[in-house]
């Protein structure tokens, strides 16, 4: 919360619009999603899947898909996800998905202020790059 | 109009005023209290899971055989280590652990399920390691053990041994309650990078999987505690830095005040679950 009071004191006394935090690019959400993708390059589903089981990503470890091993369940299984949600859908809940739901387990992967006790090493990064995020939402909207 | 001119007023009435009045100041502080109590209690509260699980019970049949077997359970390494020390003189007053406490299996008995306290002398709270570092430097005045040392934790382990499958047992009243608040606050807040609190795992969705483990209702009642993935004994504190870190939180150092609350905290959640000292974990 301190970080966007303080965004917003910069907004104002810039009198701009308030930009995105630290190297973050800035996004727009309509209603429950973010139509406009985040990079130029458009997501590449292979790419996805590897960030998807990856370290940064480490999607599996709540998130069921088909065909995944050692997976958990402490969120909704995704396979026919690509169906079920559009790609700016899909865009909102991996940037943000505190913003529908205050409450969820669902970590911010694209989100650097209003954190707490962010360790040195990650301060000011985001858990994905957008360029990641696009390949994610490329890779999820295969699951059909 | 002053106190004193009201009350004359009021008298003047007559008696049924009076009372009025008083009926009237009581019902107001009612309701203010109702108002206050329901503010903080609205925030966040304070829940045991139910029904209550040591986290052995989400371990594998394996890790159960290792801990119910004093001679497989290599924590009992550090528990007779522990006992080999209680006996040791140490210090300029050259005197042992049992040179004032006699017996550990009479004198330590249940001590470890009241802990941690609120020292008297320091109006600061104190766990077992923390009481035990105290007594070897003020008692003893003997070199003081590290945090997360192997002598540590054998005594540790050995004094808390002593109270194996006694009962968990924290008084929580207004010595201790701003700690136990401040434990509450810290379990619930939203940590690091990963921006999640304690609660969120082991209170909401104990019992899941998390990849392939299951998340279990993490309670403190086996430390300190053998862990494969250590391939040693730690304390608590250790396994609180583990989750910090996995968090990519800031991780505070052993014994800050900040674990200590939640150390409390989570042993007044753990309340009637057996201590398991010297436990052991995947």
């Amino acid at each position: 919360m301190r970080g966007l009071a303080w965004l917003a004191v910069c907004g104002v006394a810039a009198g701009c619009a308030v930009p995105a935090p630290g190297p973050l690019v800035s996004y727009r959400v309509t209603g429950d999603a973010i139509i406009a993708p985040l990079t130029a390059d458009a997501g590449d589903p292979a790419r996805g899947r590897r960030v998807f089981e990856g370290r940064d990503g480490n999607c599996f470890l709540c998130h069921t898909v088909p065909e995944g091993r050692f997976m958990g369940n402490l969120a909704s299984p995704l396979a026919g996800v690509g169906a079920r949600l559009n790609e700016g859908q899909l865009r909102l809940r991996i940037v943000d998905s505190m913003r529908l739901n205050r409450d969820t387990i669902m970590p911010s992967y694209y989100r650097t202020d209003g954190l707490n006790q962010v360790a040195p090493a990650w301060r000011g990064k985001p858990l994905l790059a957008a360029q990641e995020i696009e390949d994610v939402v490329a890779y999820l909207l295969t699951l059909r | 109009m002053d106190t004193s001119a009201r009350r004359r007023s009021l008298s003047a009435l007559g008696p049924k005023a009076d009372r009025a009045e008083v009926a009237l100041v009581r019902s107001f502080t009612a309701v203010c209290t109702a108002i206050l109590l329901a503010a903080t209690a609205s925030a966040a509260e304070p829940q045991r899971p139910a029904p209550l699980k040591s986290g052995i019970e989400f371990a594998s049949a394996h890790i159960r055989a290792l801990q119910a077997d004093d001679f497989a359970n290599p924590g009992m390494l550090w528990a007779e280590r522990g006992a080999k020390m209680w006996q040791e003189p140490a210090g300029k007053e050259g005197k042992s652990c049992a040179n004032c406490h006699g017996d550990a299996k009479a004198s330590m008995r249940g001590v470890a399920t009241r802990y941690p306290l609120l020292d008297p002398g320091t109006a600061r709270l104190i766990n077992l390691e923390g009481r035990i570092m105290q007594c070897r430097e003020r008692r003893q005045q003997a070199e003081p053990l590290r945090y997360e040392s192997d002598e540590l934790l054998a005594l540790t382990a050995y004094v808390a041994q002593q109270s194996r499958g006694m009962p968990i047992n924290v008084a929580i009243d207004w010595h201790n309650r701003r700690n136990f608040e401040r434990g509450r606050e810290t379990y619930y807040r939203r940590l690091g990078q990963l921006n999640l609190s304690c609660a969120q795992c082991h209170q909401d969705n104990w019992g899941k999987k998390l990849g392939p483990e299951t998340l279990t209702q993490g309670h403190g009642n086996a430390y300190p505690i053998y862990r494969l993935e250590w391939q040693t004994v730690g304390s608590l504190h250790r396994r609180f830095r583990t989750c910090y870190s996995a968090m990519r939180a800031e991780v505070p150092p052993f014994g800050a005040p900040e674990y200590l609350d939640l150390e409390l905290y989570l042993a007044w959640r753990a309340s009637g679950l057996p201590v398991e000292t010297p436990g052991v974990r995947r």
